[in-house]
């Protein structure tokens, strides 16, 4: 099958990965916000699948989903919204992450059976654990031709990076250092150096994207030093807390974080 | 099923279908490091020595096992009330606390963070920390503050620094979130000490295990009052459920013992204000363990609710969850107006004052159905001085 998540890294460079949370600011915003966040230069879009109790996420993305909750999102209104999903961005891989609690109840495998269906690319479950993850679900995600991102942080072992790396065929999520999303204290930059290093050395199959704390350009170009590209979040949702036209803003915030040089539209 | 498999989480920390570690990537490497080390710490006879030192010396252990002449009068049965209302800080939680700070001593660790809903944990949690020097932030929600003002003054003389927490419903759940957050930010000095038997693995283990000492007192206290260790029935109030699970621990593999655990219905289960998790719970997953708690058909978390800051919690530990749907425990589910009655019996008829948490249990004494050869033993979990306020405001219904 199309593996889009392969292609995009095979055939770019510093990819830029934007979460925004499904149902935020507005119920229906979700699909024009992928149509134009795609449309300015996002390679990868990550579709927040909102939770009453995002244990890994700041105030920022804890305040959209609460907001996205409000506004009446939850699983089987996103997967109404993104059967429209292929024919506003056919090429661009699309995950969805969230908690595991909202999939339990929706079922696991028919959660699997509609994200396929959708055209999801791969899943971003944070709370799921990996021993759980390769007795249970792992068939069922290669069955459905669905990727399992992992995150690793500057505290993983060598030997859960490997396994980790083992277990995935997308690309692993290099959390920048201690903390939730949106962090704004800056980490001991030496140290973030010696981990990515130590991460580059191990010559892992999968692609690696940092994240958590990224909040603009300059943010930006830095991952990219260290890994084939970075994921923004909150600082999009801060800027689309109080815009009037959310794609356009969600727009002109990618357009501000890829050169122009970079952009491919 | 084998006799020690109700006390024993598999290693993986499952009781029955409850349990586990649904943990993010974050946490792993700091609750790895708990769930290897844990069993040794609490094996080491140093580490023992000085458990046992502090519980009797600091907490004031063991606690009594009274006999309730007047109340068992008034229910036909043989009552005990195991004290813990009158350890340090006034409850029960303490025997956790002090255990898990001498833990964070033998893991290295240079700062404690915990949760508070009543603020009883808060409380004794920023206690040992006085007493071992190391600096303690305690996350509790910002509503909970309000409504718990002597406990904050507390907390805050004993050094602590008590931070609120404004996401969400700002109490129990959220300050554990909080929590759980700040742990993400500190994943290397820090030590969390959680105030029940909620969590991932190994928590849910690791405070039944520290507040089984309750039990092990019991047993040799009843031998001692009724030439046998085991009553017929041992009733404890359940939000987490630390309380119980240390109250049933020693019990839970006697099968002649029935393990009564008391919710708080609120103003009525069907009321749509409720705490009873046995009854309104689902399974799911919360703060890290697959247990029953409140949620709405998408998987959303609840809030409950309860008159007891310390009973409103959205879950319950696995543990309970699976003594309920094994049918070892039975579970009763008590009103806001039923226990504040309880509360007046025990205080006019005895001369304690229990937390509002622990009337819940007092309450259930007249649905046992225990008759007056029955040996009841109600674990009298805190004492009700932080309640008074809730007291007088509700004195029409004290009477």
């Amino acid at each position: 099958m199309n593996n889009r998540i392969k292609n995009a890294f095979a055939s770019k460079q510093n990819l830029l990965n934007v979460y925004f949370t499904a149902g935020y600011p507005r119920l229906p915003d979700t699909l024009p916000l992928a149509k134009a966040l795609v449309e300015a230069g996002a390679d990868i879009l990550e579709i927040g699948m909102p939770f009453s109790d995002p244990l890994a996420d700041g105030p920022v993305i804890q305040r959209s989903s609460s907001a996205a909750l409000a506004n009446g999102m939850n699983l089987p209104v996103l997967f109404e919204q993104l059967r429209e999903l292929r024919a506003v961005v056919p090429e661009t891989p699309v995950l969805l992450m969230g908690y595991l609690n909202p999939v339990l109840q929706f079922g696991v495998e028919a959660f699997l059976r509609q994200a396929a269906a959708v055209g999801v690319d791969g899943l971003i479950l944070p709370d799921l654990p990996l021993d759980e993850y390769e007795e249970r679900y792992h068939p069922l995600f290669q069955q459905y031709g669905l990727k399992a991102v992992f995150l690793v942080t500057p505290q993983t072992s060598e030997a859960r990076i490997r396994r980790l790396d083992a277990l995935s065929d997308a690309f692993l999520y290099l959390v920048s250092g201690p903390g939730t999303t949106g962090g704004t204290t800056l980490p001991d930059a030496e140290a973030q150096q010696q981990y990515f290093e130590r991460i580059a050395a191990l010559n892992l199959k999968n692609p690696r994207l940092i994240g958590f704390g990224i909040a603009d350009k300059m943010g930006f170009d830095r991952a990219c030093e260290h890994a084939e590209g970075a994921i923004i979040g909150s600082a999009l949702i801060r800027a689309l807390q109080d815009a009037e036209d959310a794609p356009a803003t969600a727009a002109r915030f990618v357009r501000g974080i890829k050169s122009p040089v970079a952009r491919s539209v | 099923m084998t006799p020690s498999s109700y006390q024993q989480p598999t290693a993986r920390g499952y009781y029955g279908e409850f349990g586990g570690a649904f943990i993010p990537e974050m946490l792993y490497p700091n609750v790895e490091e708990l769930r290897t080390s844990y069993l040794d710490i609490l094996a080491d006879p140093d580490f023992q020595l000085d458990l046992q030192h502090l519980l009797r010396d600091y907490v004031g252990r063991p606690t009594p096992l009274f006999e309730a002449r007047r109340l068992s009068e008034r229910y036909g049965a043989r009552i005990f009330l195991k004290r813990e209302d009158l350890c340090h800080t006034g409850a029960h939680k303490i025997n956790n606390t002090v255990g898990q700070i001498l833990l964070a001593q033998r893991l290295g660790k240079k700062r404690i963070i915990a949760e508070t809903g009543a603020g009883q944990h808060g409380v004794a949690t920023a206690t040992v920390c006085a007493l071992v020097g190391l600096p303690c932030v305690v996350y509790m929600g910002a509503t909970d503050i309000e409504r718990q003002s002597p406990n904050v003054a507390r907390m805050r003389l004993l050094g602590a620094e008590v931070r609120a927490v404004t996401s969400g419903s700002q109490t129990l759940k959220d300050a554990t979130n909080e929590a759980i957050r700040d742990w993400i930010a500190n994943p290397v000095d820090t030590h969390y000490i959680i105030g029940s038997v909620v969590g991932p693995h190994p928590y849910p283990d690791l405070v039944a295990r520290l507040q089984a000492v309750i039990s092990a007192e019991m047993r040799a206290q009843l031998l001692e009052k009724t030439g046998s260790e085991l009553p017929h029935f041992v009733v404890a109030c359940v939000g987490g459920g630390s309380n119980a699970a240390g109250a049933f621990y020693h019990f839970l593999d006697e099968p002649s013992v029935r393990l009564i655990a008391v919710e708080a219905a609120g103003h009525g289960i069907a009321s749509g204000h409720s705490a009873a998790t046995s009854v309104l719970g689902t399974p799911g997953i919360i703060h890290g363990s697959r247990t029953l708690l409140m949620q709405d058909e998408h998987g959303q978390i609840t809030e409950p609710y309860s008159l007891s800051a310390g009973l409103d919690y959205p879950g319950i530990g696995p543990l309970h969850a699976h003594l309920g749907a094994s049918g070892r425990a039975e579970f009763i589910a008590i009103t806001d107006e039923e226990a504040l009655q309880a509360v007046s019996e025990l205080s006019r008829l005895e001369g304690i004052i229990p937390a509002l948490e622990t009337a819940h249990a007092l309450a259930a004494l007249g649905q046992l159905g225990a008759g007056c050869d029955d040996v009841v033993v109600v674990n009298l979990s805190g004492r009700g001085d932080k309640d008074l306020e809730t007291y007088l405001k509700n004195l029409d219904k004290l009477v």
